[in-house]
This record gives structure tokens, sequence and C-alpha cells, in this order.
């Protein structure tokens, strides 16, 4: 089967769904790839390089959708492209189903498989041919460069001979992958830099790389990502409010924001007014990833870069990845011949399409003549549900108080009961035994007394040559067979200096053994 | 006067071993501390030859010569990992010399009654009553039977440590029961002898207290072994206290209350650390469950050397949780001189070492030192416990029941409420493990299964090994 790429007809599309690189690894498949000349050209990749790795070089597109079985391209066919397809072809790209309905349609009549790189199901296994994830990995990072190009400041701060320059503050809205991408580059830069989103369990992911969360003081059932498969859901208008009016709180501060809140299958809401443009300091930038859905800043225009009459600047580009076309068109290369490696679990080149397997039935939207949009839902849930988390209630300082006070009580009580019980035991035995027992025995209980109080401050990390001490000192007993070891009976001499014999070893090993591991803890 | 002197002297001792064992608060003070033991014991001996033990002192002197010979070579050559096992033996010493001692009491009465006893200690009992000559009986009686018990108790656990007894928990039929036949026959044992004073109930009941010891003790699980070796620590304590009494001797009573509370305290620290109660330990096995236990779900995803490597060049703090098999691997010196790297390339390296890890309260700690880890970067658990989150790798080695999340989550698990080490919240957690099975407790470990988790099969040491070329 052969593999083949055209060039992007979409206006300003830079990248191309095979690279050199993704070629040979799919050559190594069994599958034979061609292209349209000059297909990789804008994404930095020559014919030539595409030669070399054994890629056939096709004069026209037309000519490339005659030759290939299994079409790879970026973005959703025009309906030219749709028209070359038959039968027996299969179409790769981006798709966008729930918006192109009658290019699915045409595509059914066509007979034509598609599968729809932008429906791959969000789970675990699927990742590596997430190509949404890694282009809007893309777009984060290209929103905060394009933003530097539009800041007249330093992102980090410095104190330089020439003054002190203070660092730039960016909010990144929504935290997905384009929004934590931001972040990670906002933060590698130098900026202070804020995040929110409206999962609060993505707070945790947001300070992992290194953004502080904004929070909302608000009391509401908290979206679950999970139920929605790691997406946002909308919120309810209280909700809004408040966010809203962080987001006003936050405006005057901030020098560059950028916005990345999406929900599936909807407009991007509508999150940075125009007042909060206007409370903005001139020369501020405004990056709105949003802006093909219709953008979440109001002065947001598709594919411009307009200037609000404060000084404002509001990038509403919509082509971030295509214009880091060489590292985009790498990634989602690399994305397309992981799904063609999925397709092809034998390696010899031809495709088996197994409409049992959750990744492949999610993705395909048209196969046999049959529409198969939407897919049934996953049968491996995206992610785990989250625990709701336990609340610890905050205790007031008067509370804290009072349980300060009845620890120290009840500790009180134990302490007493326990020297009153011992006290009177110790009186119990002194009703009955000799004076002279009584006299060891003050000393043993002394001892037992002396014994508590010492050890429980012994450090942890002492443990063992407390052990191995106290093991060597209760060889003690040494004493008792030393006493005995000059008495006049055979048996006794014996066993005596069995005693001593043993006590010996248990002396000097037992102190040897401590020394030599106390010699080894070291300060650094 | 020498009397006197002896006294004198045992008092200086007595202050001695106080201080000797308040010193092991730190570990600067502990290396002075160490020579107040060696000195009062020294003075102790010293005094005891000089003033009631002084007959046949050459003989004394020439046996504690080839003791502390013995001991001296001994302690030379063990290594550190096979500490417990040491500890454990020298236990049986002091309990075996217990018993000797407590059968010459008993001898020695036998014939101070006959009139014909000679000796210092013979002095001392003819100067006795009669009701005085009864506490002494019970005195030496439990002496005795402390000291069987330590005996064959610290034998068998050292078997166990040593590998050379199975570790499992094994009863003979009747379990418990035995146990407490045992006991009770040997409470009568002391009645008996309290009556006439023959030397057959005191036989039968040091027959009684050896199998004690060694049922106990066989009864009792290799995890639970750090408590097993301090209580009887703590027993050869009480022995030497008891035989104290029977000598009249303050000094022995001092020194065995000493290390008899020593032990006691240890063992409760022990127990606390893996919520348990002290009788559930020496009862032996885990309580019983109150429903199955959690379901774990996904598998256990294998990592090799190159990744593990990978992850460590690029985190900035790492913990490293070492358990007993590290000890078994002696896989310490590798550890260290990944951490000496590790640190050389200015990552913030840490130790966490939980309260029962190893087979000895305090075993990890001994076994980093002997490998120059240095101690103010190994934290105990409750000091380390909460910068999990903060942390990039956590490397566990060889421990398995510390660092298991079941002790949190599932309620029904047999280590329910137990501390551990929440070592899951870290970014990425590497378990370098022999195989797939389960640890001493034979509880399945959720940790395994975790999305961060990745398990670095293989012996400790070569896995460790094969991963310092790889570290910048």
């Amino acid at each position: 089967m052969k593999i083949g790429t055209p060039k992007e007809v979409f206006e300003g599309e830079r990248r191309v769904a095979m690279t050199p690189d993704s070629a040979l690894q799919l050559q190594k498949l069994g599958y034979e790839c061609a292209i349209e000349t000059g297909a990789g050209e804008a994404a930095g990749f020559s014919d030539a390089a595409y030669e070399a790795a054994g890629v056939e070089i096709l004069p026209t597109a037309a000519q490339l959708f005659k030759a290939a079985d299994i079409i790879a391209k970026v973005r959703e066919p025009n309906e030219t492209e749709a028209k070359r397809l038959t039968a027996d072809k299969t179409l790769i790209s981006f798709f966008w189903p729930a918006q192109n309905a009658e290019m699915l349609e045409l595509c059914k009549s066509k007979g034509a498989s598609v599968i729809a790189m932008d429906m791959v199901p969000r789970i675990s296994r699927a990742q590596k041919m997430d190509a949404l994830s890694s282009m809007a990995n893309i777009a984060g990072y290209r929103a905060v460069i394009e933003a530097g190009n539009n800041f007249g400041r330093f992102f980090t701060g410095q104190v330089t001979a020439a003054g002190k320059v203070p660092p730039a503050k960016v909010l990144i809205v929504g935290a997905g992958v384009a929004g934590l991408a931001a972040i990670g580059t906002s933060t590698s830069l130098g900026a202070m830099t804020f995040a929110f989103d409206v999962r609060p369990e993505v707070a945790e992911q947001i300070e992992s790389m290194g953004a502080e969360f904004v929070y909302l003081d608000f009391e509401e059932e908290s979206q679950d990502g999970a139920a929605t498969g790691g997406y946002a859901a909308p919120s309810s208008p209280e909700f809004r409010e408040a966010q809203l009016k962080k987001f006003r709180e936050l405006a005057p501060e901030m020098d560059i924001v950028i916005t990345t809140a999406l929900i599936p299958g909807r407009d991007a809401p509508v999150l940075w007014t125009k007042d909060m443009v206007e409370m903005m300091k001139p020369g501020s930038v405004v990056v709105d990833l949003a802006a093909e859905k219709g953008g979440n800043c109001e002065l947001t225009e598709k594919d411009q870069r307009v200037v609000s009459d404060n000084g404002v600047v509001i990038i509403g580009y919509t082509d971030f990845p295509s214009r880091m076309a060489t590292q985009a068109s790498t990634l989602y290369s690399t994305n397309i011949r992981h799904m063609m490696t999925d397709l092809t679990p034998e390696k010899d080149g031809q495709p088996n399409h197994n409409m049992e397997d959750d990744v492949i039935r999610g993705a395909t939207v048209t196969h046999e003549g049959e529409i198969t949009f939407p897919p049934p839902p996953p049968k491996v849930k995206a992610i785990a549900a989250q625990k709701p988390k336990e609340k610890t209630p905050e205790l007031t300082p008067e509370e804290k108080r009072a349980a300060e006070v009845a620890a120290f009580k009840k500790e009180t009580k134990t302490q007493v009961t326990l020297l009153a019980v011992g006290g009177l035991l110790l009186l119990a035995v002194g009703l009955v035994a000799p004076a002279s027992f009584m006299q060891h025995f003050i000393v043993f209980v002394l001892s037992v007394f002396i014994g508590f109080q010492v050890i429980w401050n012994v450090s942890h990390s002492l443990h063992t040559p407390l052990m191995a001490v106290t093991n060597a000192i209760s060889s003690i007993i040494i004493l008792g067979a030393l006493m005995q070891i000059g008495s006049g009976s055979f048996l006794v001499i014996l066993l005596a200096a069995l005693s001593v014999f043993m006590a010996g070893i248990n002396i000097f090993g037992g102190f040897l053994v401590t020394r030599r591991m106390l010699a080894m803890f070291q300060k650094s | 006067m020498e009397f006197g002197f002896t006294t004198a002297a045992y008092v200086v001792a007595a202050v001695l071993f106080i201080l000797s064992l308040g010193g092991l608060s730190g570990q600067e003070s502990a290396k002075r501390a160490v020579w107040y033991g060696i000195v009062g014991m020294a003075l102790a001996v010293f005094a005891t030859l000089v003033g009631p033990g002084s007959g046949l002192w050459l003989l004394s002197l020439i046996l504690i010569a080839a003791g502390g010979i013995i001991g001296f070579v001994v302690a030379k050559r063990v290594q550190m990992t096979e500490m417990p096992q040491l500890v454990a033996a020298m236990h049986s010493l002091v309990g075996l010399a217990a018993v000797f001692v407590g059968f010459n009491a008993h001898i020695t009465m036998g014939a101070v009654a006959g009139g014909h006893g000679e000796g210092a200690f013979a002095d001392l009992i003819a100067h006795k009553t009669s009701v005085e000559l009864n506490i002494l009986r019970v005195e030496l009686f439990l002496g005795i039977f402390i000291g069987a018990v330590t005996f064959t108790g610290s034998v068998i656990a050292y078997g166990k440590l040593a590998g050379k007894v199975t570790s499992q928990a094994k009863k003979l039929p009747g379990g418990h029961i035995l146990n407490a036949g045992a006991a009770i026959i040997s409470v009568l044992c002391l009645f008996w002898y309290f009556g006439t004073g023959g030397f057959f109930p005191l036989f039968v009941m040091t027959l009684l207290a050896l199998f004690i010891g060694y049922h106990l003790i066989m009864g009792i699980g290799g995890a639970d072994m750090p408590v097993v070796v301090s209580m009887l620590n703590s027993y050869s304590g009480w022995a030497a206290a008891a035989i104290g009494f029977s000598l009249g001797n303050d000094l022995l009573i001092v020194v065995g209350a000493l290390v008899g509370s020593s032990g006691a305290i240890l063992s409760y620290i022990m127990c606390k650390a893996m919520n348990r109660s002290f009788i559930s330990v020496i009862l032996g096995g885990f309580g019983g469950t109150s429903g199955p236990a959690m379901e774990v779900e996904g598998e256990q995803i294998a990592i090799d050397a190159d990744g593990v490597a990978t992850a460590l060049n690029e985190a900035d703090s790492v913990i490293i949780i070492p358990g007993y098999g590290m000890a078994v691997a002696q896989a310490q010196q590798s550890v260290s001189e990944m951490t000496r790297k590790l640190r050389a390339a200015g990552k913030e390296v840490r130790f966490a070492i939980h309260p029962v890890a190893g087979r000895l309260p305090g075993h990890m700690n001994v076994l980093l030192a002997e490998a120059k880890v240095p101690y103010d970067i190994v934290l105990e658990m409750e000091e380390i416990n909460d910068d999990f989150p903060d942390t990039d790798v956590v490397i566990v080695i060889g421990s398995n029941d510390i660092v298991n999340p079941a002790a949190q989550e599932d309620p029904n698990s047999p280590i329910a409420g137990m501390p551990v080490l929440e070592c899951w919240k870290a970014k990425q957690v590497f378990v370098s493990k022999r195989g797939q099975g389960t640890g001493y407790s034979g509880i399945e470990n959720p940790l395994f299964y975790k999305e961060n988790t990745r398990m670095f099969y293989g012996d400790a040491k070569a896995s460790i090994d094969s991963l310092l070329p790889m570290l910048k």
C-alpha cells in the first residue's frame, strides 16, 4: 500500500503531514511513501530530503491522490480533494466532523474511510497519536513568543547598572495542554506567571509548572474534569460572575494575558471583556488562542493583530502551529505514524481497520460507506474519577486553645493516675517485704524511671547503636558470675566460669560494634 | 573497706551507664557516650574483682580476656548488614549467662543451708532471714525464667534474621494455648519451688521457659523482627535486674532496669510506627481483617536503567527510600555513590527512613552511615512526609510495606492505619525490586500499579550500579 501526502491547499498553511523521518518509519511498517512536489517546502523539508528518504515525488495533487491508497494530510479536505477520494482509499487528517457535516456526507458518498485525527479519544494508550495535544502544545509555546514579540519589555526582572527592570506579569486563562505549555514557556522566560482554570484539580499541575494558581473564592460543586474526558464544561452564571470579578481585579496588574479557554463543541466563552482590556496598561498584550471559536477576549478579531484605544495589543491569530511549521510537522507526522502503527499490527503494509479497537473506532468518522460519527463512548474511561477531597475544618484559635487545654488536662490526669497507682503498689510491696528487699526495690524503681526518661530522648537514627550499647552493658551480669566463681562447689565454678566467658564476649563485642557504628555517622 | 570501695565504684559506674544511654540523643555526643559505657563497665568489673569477686580472680581475668578476643574478632568482622543477627546472638549470651548465674545462686543456697558454702555470695546468703531467703527464691526463679526465654528466643531470632530458620510465622498445633499452658505450669513450679526449695521444679521451669522462648519467637513473622529484637533486648535487661535482686547487687539492678526499660520503649516506638498493638506483635500474625482487600487495578510497568537515569538527570529533588532489600543486596555503597553523584550535580537528594525499615530499629541509618551518606540528609518519616508532593523523583530500594498506600486507602488492608511514606505523591516513583512478588507481609502493594510508578526490576545493587555511569 502507498501512503501519500499532498501539498496543503489551505491559504497560509505551512505544515505537512509527512516528514523524511516519518517516511522512514512508515516504510518500516511496510508502506511505500509518496509526496506532492514542494509539499514540505514551507516546513523546511526539501524534495531532495524526501527523495533521500526513499519517498516518491509526484508532480501534481491529482496524480498523488490517484497513486496513493492512504492519504495523510493536515487540514480537513476541501471539495476538490474530497471528490478525488474513492471507495478503496483512506484519508487521515483533521476533519472536525461535528462542524463539517456536508463534507462528511460527501466522503461517505465516495465510500472512502476517513480517520479524523481530532477525534482520537483521550485515553492513555492513544496519547501518542493525540495530534490536538501536540498542536496545542506548540500553540501555547508560540503564544508566549508572539506576546513577547509584541511586548516592549523583558519577561524577567533584572537589576542592571542602567536601572531596575520589573518582571513581566503573565496571566494564563485555561490550563489545558496549550495553557500548561504557555505556563512552562512563560516561567522559563522568567515572568511572574499566574494561571486560572475552572477545574480545581489542575491547580496541582499549574503549580507543578511553576505558576501560581488563581483561586476563586466560590462555593459550588466543583467541576470534575474526568467526566468530560479531561475537558472543561460550561459553568454556572454565578460562577462566571465570580470569575470575571477576579479577572477585573487582576487586569490592571497584568502585562500579558493568554487565553486558551475552549469548551468542546461550543463557542469560546468570553472571559476577557472590553472593560478589562481598558483597565490594562498601554503596551500590554492579549493573545487569544480561542480566536478560531470567536475568542475569549471581546475585542479579538480572528487572524488579526489589533491595537485597542488604550494601546493594548490583541492577537487573534489562529495559525500558531503553522507558524512553527517545522516543529508542528515533525510532531504531527509522528502522530500520523503512530496511528499507522496501530492500524498495521502485522507491519506488512496492509492496514487492518479494526473497528473493535477503541482508538481506531473513535477516530474513524466514515467507513465502508457508513457515517460512523459520533462514536460510542470508549470502553476505557479517560481519566480516573477524582476522589472527593476530604476537608479538614480549620480550627478557630479558641477551639485550638480548648483542645490544647483538654490535652493538657488529660495528660495531667493520666500522669497523676499512673503516679498514684505506682505509689500505692510500692506501698503495698513495702508493707509485706523486708527492709533489705525494699532498699533494692527502690533502686530498681528509680532506675526504671531514669531509663524511661533517658531513652525517650534517644534520636531515631541511633536506635541500632542504642541496642548494641544496651546489649553490651546488659552483660553487667558478669558481676554476678564473678561473685560466684570463688565458691567451693565445682559445678558452681564451672557455670560461673562459662557465664564470665560469655559475658566477656558480649562486653567487647557490644562496645566495639557500637563504636564502629558511631564512627560511621558523618555530617555532610 | 574493700566493700565500701566497691559500692562507691558501683555508683560511679551506674552514673556512667546512665550518661552513656543519655548521650545517644545526638550523633556527636554518642561518640563520647560509648566511652562512658566502656569506662563504666571496666570500673564495675575491676571493683568486683578486687572486692566481692576476688576468689579465683586470675581465672576470671583469663576468661574475660578469652571472651574479649572472640568478641573483638566478631565485632571487627561483622558486616553492617548482619547487625540484626549479631545483636540477637549476643542477647542469647546474656540470657544463658543469667540462667547459669541463677542456677549457681540456687546451688549456693543449698550449700549454705548444708553449712559448707564459701565465697562472697555464700556469706551474703548466710546472713539472710527466712523471709529474705523466700524472696531470694522468687527473684532467682524469675531471673532464670526470663533468662531462659531470652536465650531460646534470641537463638530463634538469630536464626530467622540470618536466614537459617524460616522467617514465616510458624506455630505448633495448639498455638498460644501451648505457651499459656507452659506459663501456667511455670507459675505452679514457682509455688512448688517456693515451698520445697528443691532443684526439680527449677529444672522443669527452665525447660518450659526454653520452650516458651522458642515457640513465641517462631510464631512471629520476619517483618516484626525489629520489635522482637528490641523486646529480647528488654528481656535480657529484666533478667539481669532479677539476678541483681537475688545477688543483692545494686549495680546489676540499675543496669538491668535501664536496659529493660530502654528495650521496652524501643518496642513501643516500633509498634506505634506500625500502628499495631504490642500484644498483637507478640502473639504473632496480623489481626483479622473485616473484609476483602481492595482490588488493585492497572499493571506494573517496567522501566530500564536508561529511563531511570534520564529521569534522575532531569530531576531537581530526589528522595530515596531504602528498605530491607537494600540491606540484602548490600547496595548501600552503590546508593551512596549515586547520592554523591547526584549531589555533585546540584540536586537535592534526601533519604526517607521509615521507623520499621529493615530488621532492626535504625537499621537503615547504620547502613547508610557505613556507606558514608551524611546523616543530615537522612530524615525520618515525619520530617519528610510532607515534602513528597514537591519531589521530582522518588527511588524506592527494596522496601514494600512501608510505602504501601493501602495503609491509607483501604480500610480492609491488614496494615490499614499504619503510617507510611507517602511517596506516591511525588511526580515519579521508581521501585527497585527483585520481581513481582509481594513483600514480607504478603500484601499486594497498589503503589506498584500507580500511573506515576515504574518498576525497575533486578537486584538492587546491580540496578543502582547500572545507573551510575549514566548519571551526569
